[in-house]
């Protein structure tokens, strides 16, 4: 009898030791403990998940690119070129905001979230061009210069929409909706201000005095 | 006549029902071990075709997930980045490395760069970044400390009774908005104490699904 607990101890052993313990790296794909082949059921159904692959297409994946000059039926037709490319109808970027666009604190709130997450990194938070990566070598714009003061807005957006004219800096239209987009500019524009503040501009008299102007 | 059996077989019914005793629950303790996701999915780490490390850009360079994973708040799938997102700063910085050959080669041809899929859930379960992410849930909880890995290794279990632990009691889960892409927050009952985890659940109304028709759609 003291041979079959020896034995079953020495399984016990073997199996750990073969096993391991929960938790250890391994980059085997995971084991199926239920596999499909011995319970059927409906962990593998006969559909495509985004980002997945297919053997049917010749590249291997099954999220299929858009043809060229296709528009999504579920979006609104992108005809107003203010909005949705920054022009006007002769084909000018345009110095204004578009009429859809109105400028107030949830928009400025929108545009600094976003200008923090996807331009920060790059241009700094205070738009001088001294993000993380510049010292890796990163020669991102600063935007406090005269030509990006007077840059036109529609052309801060078709930069964001298309890249910058020499692709050193690529689109992000994929990352940043229209609206979205105008919500940066917006930031960028206030950032720009905020380094061309002068006294006159303080109104309110209680500050004036505690900064001491007159 | 000689005896058939001699007298210690008298205990055998006894002995054999202790040892199956003895077998069946190491078998089963076995069997809870191992085949349970907390062993067969928690330290999935596969080798990716790029060495990728969330580690230095997410932690070092303090990238948000979002500049990568861009999506996430948008739809239920959480994408990982198109090759161009990587160009962005990999056609200045490091623009030779052979290391990031596969991201050069397919941000010029468009075909896709064959990262291997960590976390995926069965195609009978249905799972929605954006429902969790904009209702106070974080990455970390799902995902664990991403921004201190060099490679993405699977740390959560991710099985049912995983999701329902925290639907049955998000409270002590939940974490503000500010919060949310910040792996190293804590979550509001670690701030301020469980009422003011109940106060938040209260306030933004979050009832998480429980029924099976919510998650097996
Ligand atoms: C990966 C780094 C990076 C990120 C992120 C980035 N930029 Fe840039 N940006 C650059 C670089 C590099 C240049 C200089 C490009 C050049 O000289 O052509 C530039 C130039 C610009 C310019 C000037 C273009 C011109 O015509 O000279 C504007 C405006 C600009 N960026 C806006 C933005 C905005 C808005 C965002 C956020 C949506 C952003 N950038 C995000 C790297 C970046
Ligand atoms: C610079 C881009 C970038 C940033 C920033 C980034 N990721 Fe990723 N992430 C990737 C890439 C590329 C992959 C696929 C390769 C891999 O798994 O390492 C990935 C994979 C992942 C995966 C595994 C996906 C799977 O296959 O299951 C998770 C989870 C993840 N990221 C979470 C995060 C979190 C959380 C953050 C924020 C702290 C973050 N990522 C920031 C690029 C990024
Ligand atoms: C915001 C800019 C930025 C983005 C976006 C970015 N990286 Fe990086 N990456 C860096 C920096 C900075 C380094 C560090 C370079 C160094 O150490 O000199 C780096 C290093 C690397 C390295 C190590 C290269 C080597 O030769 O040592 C790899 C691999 C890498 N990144 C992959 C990626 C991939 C894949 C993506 C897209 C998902 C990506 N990076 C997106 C900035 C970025
Ligand atoms: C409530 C849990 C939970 C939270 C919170 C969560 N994830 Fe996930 N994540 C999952 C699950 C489950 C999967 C597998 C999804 C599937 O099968 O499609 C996944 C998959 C992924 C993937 C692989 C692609 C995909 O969608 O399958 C990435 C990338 C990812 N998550 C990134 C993130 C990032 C970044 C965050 C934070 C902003 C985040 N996740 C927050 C549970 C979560
Ligand atoms: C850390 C807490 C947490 C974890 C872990 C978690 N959830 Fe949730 N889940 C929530 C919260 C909070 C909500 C939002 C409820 C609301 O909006 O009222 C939610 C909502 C949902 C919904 C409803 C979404 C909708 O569109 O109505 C589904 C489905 C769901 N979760 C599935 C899952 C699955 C599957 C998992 C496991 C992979 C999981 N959850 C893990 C907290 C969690
Ligand atoms: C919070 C979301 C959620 C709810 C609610 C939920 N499930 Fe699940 N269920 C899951 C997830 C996630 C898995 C996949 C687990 C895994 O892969 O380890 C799963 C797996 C299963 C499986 C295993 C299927 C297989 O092939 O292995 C069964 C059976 C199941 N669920 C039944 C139910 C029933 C019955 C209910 C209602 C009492 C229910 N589920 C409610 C999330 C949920």
């Amino acid at each position: 009898m003291r041979y079959v607990y020896l034995v079953a101890a020495f399984l016990v052993v073997l199996t750990v030791s073969l096993l391991g313990f929960r938790g250890e790296q391994f980059t085997s794909a995971p084991m199926d403990v239920f596999p499909e082949w011995a319970f059927p059921g409906m962990k593998y159904q006969p559909k495509f998940r985004p980002q997945s692959s297919s053997t049917f297409f010749a590249d291997g994946r099954a999220d299929r690119p858009l043809p060229a000059n296709v528009v999504p039926a579920s979006l609104p037709l992108r005809a107003d070129d203010a909005m949705y490319r920054g022009k006007d109808t002769a084909g000018a970027f345009v110095t204004t905001f578009p009429a859809g666009i109105i400028i107030d604190a949830k928009l400025m709130a929108r545009g600094q979230e976003r200008y923090l997450i996807y331009c920060a990194p790059c241009h700094g938070s205070l738009g001088d061009g001294n993000g993380v990566v510049k010292k890796y070598g990163v020669a991102a714009t600063s935007y406090h210069d005269d030509r990006l003061r007077q840059m036109a807005d529609g052309q801060i957006f078709d930069t964001i929409t298309n890249g910058s004219p020499s692709k050193l800096m690529l689109s992000y239209a994929d990352k940043l909706e229209p609206e979205d987009r105008w919500a940066v500019v917006a930031y960028v524009r206030a950032l720009q201000r905020s380094r061309q503040g002068t006294a006159a501009d303080v109104t309110d008299t209680a500050v004036r005095q505690s900064l001491g102007i007159r | 006549m000689s005896k058939l059996f001699p007298k210690s077989s008298n205990r055998l019914p006894l002995q054999i029902i202790i040892f199956l005793m003895v077998f069946g629950g190491v078998a089963t303790a076995g069997v809870t071990y191992y085949m349970t996701p907390k062993y067969t999915r928690v330290g999935y780490a596969p080798v990716q075709p790029v060495p990728f490390s969330h580690a230095l850009h997410a932690g070092q360079l303090g990238l948000d997930c979002r500049f990568c994973h861009s999506n996430v708040e948008k739809s239920g799938h959480s994408n990982v980045p198109s090759s161009q997102t990587c160009m962005n700063c990999h056609n200045q910085v490091k623009k030779d490395s052979a290391l990031l050959a596969p991201v050069r080669a397919s941000a010029e041809t468009g075909e896709a760069v064959p990262w291997v899929w960590i976390h995926a859930t069965p195609d009978h379960v249905f799972f929605n970044h954006a429902a969790h992410v904009n209702r106070g849930v974080s990455c970390v909880e799902c995902h664990g400390k991403i921004n201190e890995m060099d490679v993405v290794a699977h740390a959560k279990p991710l099985s049912m009774g995983f999701c329902l632990e925290c639907h049955r009691n998000p409270e002590t889960r939940v974490r503000e908005k500010g919060d949310i892409f910040n792996l190293d927050s804590q979550t509001i009952a670690e701030k301020s104490g469980v009422e003011a985890g109940l106060k938040f659940i209260s306030d933004w109304k979050i009832k998480p699904p429980e029924s099976c028709s919510g998650c097996h759609r």
